[in-house]
């Protein structure tokens, strides 16, 4: 993944996305997901784009199940954007970049 | 040996019906002209990709858009685990793995490969048209000289009340993307083919127990699965059955499962569903520009050509009898092929 995205852990979650000064763009998502595999670079781009206005950040599920658990993630890859800590949208299952831009803009 | 002479005019005289093109458009946009369109990027569509490209035709491939669903790049593969017989690989290989290296060979010959997806298209306008983000467009952004039909199938879903407020929360299509969530949990599996036996197997590495729901007395799937299905002590089985409703307020907690021969209804308390019903040929594209069978099938005949001349149809998308990976792919290499004769013989027409 590239410098424009924060990876995330049960230990830094919190802090990190409060404390961004932007909404922040959180891709739950494992090794052995292939739909995930799929939108990271869909990610990547969005991540370039909208530099300045979305933070990008990914947090394994893995590795970071309680984090998961507290989000109610049963289905990956699921997008959560944050805006001041609070889960403001929720995308479920990969996607196409406009069907994911039409959900993620209206928050920015 | 090129046949890309289509466009090409040695005698002065122009070999192809140019009536097509646009005399003014507003937009202004002006199609992209191929040899070979290619649409899918399942087993059968890279393959086919990998043998146009090889024949130096330079084949474009909409490989389709991301999604969660079998109908995504790479086809149903993607949504697999471990895929023990392909040939070639004695010790398996995974599904995803398995489709980034046909992907990757169709590309080191040259074949072009865009993450979209086919709106539309016009069989009826030579060279052929397609349309891919906005359909309403008038003018297609690309024309193909010949076609190769490679869409696939997708999963076939319940239709019951429920089911799309659930996905995602409990109800799943695809085991190897959410299995992981139900550590320890009881779960279903609707179906009975091979697939349904293979993701209540998967499953059982995370599941505290998964039931098999299937609406006949006896499944559809191989001994093979059937045997090992059989022998796991996590499986068990509820024949005869049908689900009418998936339960559950913020996530699923039960199926109501209707007896089809009792007629009996009752609520099987589970917190996980993964559906593997079968699935339905991705056709909507073609209809009623491609002959299809009465199950939506698109037929073939003579090899992999369709009732349109210079159209070709491989994989799934013509096949409800065999459906495995290496018949699909075989079935790329035959449009491929066919593709290679019929441009050759418009060229010499």
């Amino acid at each position: 993944m590239s410098e424009s995205t924060l990876t995330l852990t049960d230990t830094t979650f919190d802090e990190l996305v409060k404390l961004a000064g932007t909404p922040v763009l959180v891709d739950f998502w494992a090794e052995w997901c292939g739909p995930c595999k799929m939108i990271e670079p869909i990610l990547e781009e969005i991540a370039t784009e909208k530099s300045g206005a979305l933070q990008v950040a990914r947090l394994n599920v893995d590795d970071n199940v309680r984090t998961a658990q507290r989000f109610e993630v049963m289905s990956i890859p699921t997008l959560i954007l944050f805006k001041d800590g609070e889960a403001l949208a929720r995308i479920v299952g990969a996607k196409p970049k406009s069907a994911l831009l039409a959900q993620i803009e209206p928050h920015l | 040996m090129s046949t890309g002479a289509l466009r090409t005019d040695e005698t002065g005289k122009p070999e192809v019906d140019r009536s097509w093109e646009p005399a003014g458009d507003p937009a202004g946009q002006v199609a992209e002209v191929r040899d070979v369109v290619v649409l899918g990027s399942g087993p059968a569509g890279l393959t086919a990709a990998i043998y146009t490209a090889r024949a130096d035709l330079k084949p474009l491939v909409l490989e389709g858009e991301p999604s969660s669903t079998s109908d995504q790049p790479g086809g149903q593969l993607m949504l697999t685990t471990e895929v023990e017989n392909f040939p070639g690989f004695v010790d398996g290989v995974m599904g995803p793995e398995l489709m980034a290296s046909f992907r990757a060979q169709a590309e080191r010959f040259g074949a072009e490969i865009r993450t979209v997806k086919a709106t539309r298209v016009d069989l009826s306008s030579k060279p052929f048209a397609v349309w891919f983000g906005d359909s309403r467009s008038g003018e297609p952004q690309l024309r193909a000289h010949a076609l190769v039909v490679a869409t696939g199938a997708r999963s076939l879903m319940l239709g019951v009340p429920g089911e799309s407020r659930l996905l995602g929360h409990g109800l799943s299509t695809c085991a190897t993307c959410d299995g992981f969530f139900f550590r320890g949990r009881p779960i279903a599996v609707v179906g009975g083919g091979d697939s349904a036996l293979e993701e209540a197997i998967f499953l059982t590495k995370f599941a505290s127990s998964v039931l098999v729901i299937h609406r006949r007395k006896q499944l559809r799937a191989s001994k093979i699965m059937q045997d090992r299905a059989m022998a796991n002590p996590k499986i068990s089985f509820l024949w005869d059955s049908v689900v009418e409703e998936v339960v559950g307020d913020e996530s699923l907690r039960a199926l109501s499962v209707r007896n089809v021969v009792t007629g009996a209804i009752s609520e099987v308390p589970v917190e996980g569903c993964f559906v593997a019903i079968g699935h339905a040929p991705s056709t909507a594209l073609f209809a009623a520009q491609l002959a299809t069978d009465a199950a939506g099938y698109i037929t073939t005949h003579d090899g992999t050509k369709t009732s349109v001349d210079g159209v070709f149809a491989c994989g799934d998308v013509q096949d409800h009898v065999y459906r495995q990976a290496v018949t699909a792919a075989g079935s790329g290499c035959m449009a491929a092929i066919d593709v290679e004769r019929y441009l050759e013989s418009q060229a010499h027409a």
